[in-house]
């Protein structure tokens, strides 16, 4: 894993959360993912995007780079099944301990498609209707209880 | 009744109706009847009783074998002209067996490479009696290339082809991002097939200037207006730029416009729309053709209007949208199936989308009287403060430079970005009402519609097949072909013609974009 800058249990807690969004694949339909960027911004998280047809290593790249908290991937194209594990593989592979970064996901996902998602990694999967605030509440609680588990893990090593 | 006479149109009660009803208001400013410049009310005298609207479907998805059974299900049940809806490693310009492209074939629409995926998507489609819109930008003179092609082969004069591609790029760059190459060569493709098809397939439409897909990405009415008019602008004067007079393309200009839920609303902006463009081509360009002043349109039911939450409620906002394209007088239309925002159409829910339009046309009455709402003090006002709306954006455009500096600039992109913002919130806070998503919720799991699913085995199967067609194909003759159409991109001859030798010798899709990309350079993506 690589080495971070070690934070006091102060920094960490005011740390505004860093959320990186993304469009992996040929799907050029950015009204949506570029909606929530505003959503969080507006709500002070440090929100960045990649643009449209973002290859899997360049979200790692950025993930990695920008040191976020939360990964946030945007399909219309129905390509969702192959495109959101496949960047959760490049994550890994660029050293990103899934268990420290929050996935989701969101676009045209058929209800069946779920649980396969969700057991990639994904904790949560935002469809078409879903309210901006259900987002920024969804991720100022998964960071915090990450982050939370993180100090925990420090604290007793 | 003699025989080739039409029965008096009637209401079921028996009242007679005629072609249409005068306004009432000045006739002078505005036109007081359809067929009559500006042809707010309409473009033709008699407008649906004429003909009716073209029942136009896309469709699309796994491979030109299903793709061509959908088409035939479709016109076997009534649909009168074909929309290919192509998947996204085709609209980008890609081959199926490209890497990048992994997941995506066949997801959203046919994939095409080759000339034989065509003849394979046309198959038993009589090329004289249907016309094909192609929904395609970046590589619109390939798939119009292959069509081309496809035609010969037959024995089909393809002088004698009808139909459309889109072939609106500047579009793409704002809202719909299937772009390839930088605005430049963009245009410079553009105004080729513009300029082929008016020497050489004078019926086809070989462009459909898109308001569509502005109006998805979180425009008003009016914003869908000005930049699409604006667009159209850009490309008439870009032709100019080059020689050619707009005299020569206007005519077979064609639009294409979004069919949203406020009925009164959309009517009037299609009426607008009909008003302005005549005034564009009329005083902009001072073309006096009347044809060319003539907004000819299709129109697609807002898929963004549609809703996860209860999707069966869809087809009640389809039929509103519908509704509303044929009291505005559209050409050709569209209508979405009702669960099209968990997938793509079953066989069963593009039935119903169809049969939505054909109820309309021959159980409504709203094909009986042209611009019935015409005269509706709703609706003249709606007219006008649309246009009045539209114009001032338009004229801010105009100071920008037009629609490619004000692209360039990201103007217009974050004007869409702040509507759609806007809209969103609007909808959070309740001050817009979506039946289903913020009133009147359903329970979770009600009501669960089965999503059409593309066998993956197709798309396998298909990369498998292209990579042996490649592999089996001379190569010299290939490659002399690739070299002598990147000798052409770097030059100023129409790349048309190179690029049907190239389809005629086998190159595929995604190699000629390759060889233009080689010279023009790519955009891979962005915002």
């Amino acid at each position: 894993m690589r080495a971070v800058k070690p934070r006091t249990a102060a920094d960490e807690a005011a740390r505004p959360i860093r959320v990186l969004l993304a469009k992996p694949g040929l799907d050029g339909h950015d009204r949506g993912v570029k909606v929530i960027l505003r959503a969080l911004r507006d709500a002070g998280m440090e929100a960045i995007y990649t643009g449209t047809r973002a290859s899997p290593e360049a979200v790692a790249r950025a993930a990695l780079q920008e040191d976020v908290d939360a990964v946030g991937l945007s399909n219309l194209s129905g390509a969702h099944l192959t495109l959101f594990p496949e960047v959760a593989r490049a994550l890994e592979k660029a050293g990103i301990d899934l268990g420290r970064v929050v996935l989701f996901g969101g676009g045209i996902i058929a209800p069946e498609d779920r649980p396969s998602l969700l057991e990639a990694g994904f904790r949560g999967i935002f469809t078409p209707g879903t309210p901006l605030e259900e987002i920024v509440s969804f991720l100022r609680r998964e960071v915090a209880a990450l982050r939370a588990r993180r100090r925990e893990e420090t604290e007793t090593s | 009744m003699k025989p080739d006479e039409k029965p008096a149109i009637e209401t079921p009660s028996g009242i007679p109706l005629d072609r249409f009803y005068r306004t009432g208001a000045t006739p002078e400013a505005h036109g007081d009847a359809p067929g009559e410049y500006p042809f707010t009310r309409g473009i033709h005298a008699s407008m649906y009783r004429e003909r009716l609207w073209t029942m136009r479907q896309y469709s699309g998805f796994g491979d030109p074998r299903t793709t061509n059974a959908r088409f035939h299900y479709l016109l076997d049940r009534g649909q009168t002209g074909l929309s290919v809806a192509f998947d996204l490693p085709t609209q980008v310009g890609y081959d199926s067996d490209a890497s990048i492209c992994r997941g995506e074939v066949g997801k959203v629409g046919v994939p095409i490479s080759t000339v034989e995926d065509m003849e394979e998507l046309v198959g038993g489609i009589p090329l004289e009696r249907v016309s094909i819109s192609m929904t395609i930008n970046a590589p619109a003179a390939v798939l119009l290339a292959f069509l081309v092609v496809t035609a010969r082969r037959r024995g089909f004069d393809p002088s004698e082809l009808r139909g459309t591609v889109q072939n609106d790029i500047l579009k793409e760059f704002i809202a719909r991002r299937t772009h390839r190459f930088p605005v430049g060569p963009s245009m410079r493709l553009a105004v080729d097939i513009l300029d082929h098809c008016a020497a050489h397939i004078p019926r086809f439409n070989p462009i459909s200037v898109s308001g569509y897909h502005i109006r998805e990405s979180g425009t008003t009415a009016d914003q869908e207006l000005a930049y699409t008019f604006a667009h159209a602008i850009a490309y008439l004067e870009a032709a100019r730029a080059r020689g050619i007079p707009p005299t020569r393309i206007a005519s077979r200009f064609s639009f294409f416009f979004n069919a949203q839920m406020h009925l009164f609303e959309e009517v009037a902006k299609f009426r607008a729309a009909r008003r302005m463009w005549a005034r564009i081509v009329r005083e902009r360009f001072a073309i006096d053709d009347l044809e060319a002043q003539k907004l000819r349109f299709h129109a697609q039911t807002a898929g963004s209007a549609l809703t996860y939450q209860e999707p069966e409620n869809n087809a009640a906002r389809v039929t509103i949208q519908a509704l509303a394209a044929v009291l505005g007088g559209a050409q050709s239309l569209h209508t979405n199936a009702f669960d099209e925002a968990i997938g793509l159409p079953t066989e069963a829910t593009a039935r119903l989308a169809l049969r939505t339009q054909q109820i309309i046309a021959h159980e409504s009455g709203a094909a009986d009287v042209a611009d019935p709402l015409g005269g509706c003090p709703l609706v003249e006002r709606l007219t006008e403060e649309l246009e009045a709306r539209a114009l001032r954006r338009l004229a801010e455009i105009d100071r920008m430079g037009g629609a490619i500096p004000a692209i360039e600039s990201r103007r217009l992109q974050r004007e869409i970005e702040e509507a759609a913002y806007r809209f969103q919130r609007d909808v959070d806070s309740g001050r817009r009402i979506v039946v289903g998503v913020n009133r009147y919720r359903g329970e979770a799991g009600d009501a669960a519609v089965r999503p059409f699913r593309i066998d993956p085995q197709i798309e396998d199967e298909r990369i498998r097949k292209l990579v042996a067609v490649k592999a089996a194909r001379p190569s010299g003759n290939i490659a002399r072909l690739r070299e002598r159409l990147k000798a052409a991109a770097a030059g100023s001859e129409n790349l048309m013609t190179p690029i049907i030798a190239c389809a005629e010798g086998g190159v595929t899709l995604g190699e000629i974009m390759a060889a233009l990309a080689e010279v023009f350079g790519e955009i891979r993506g962005g915002d």
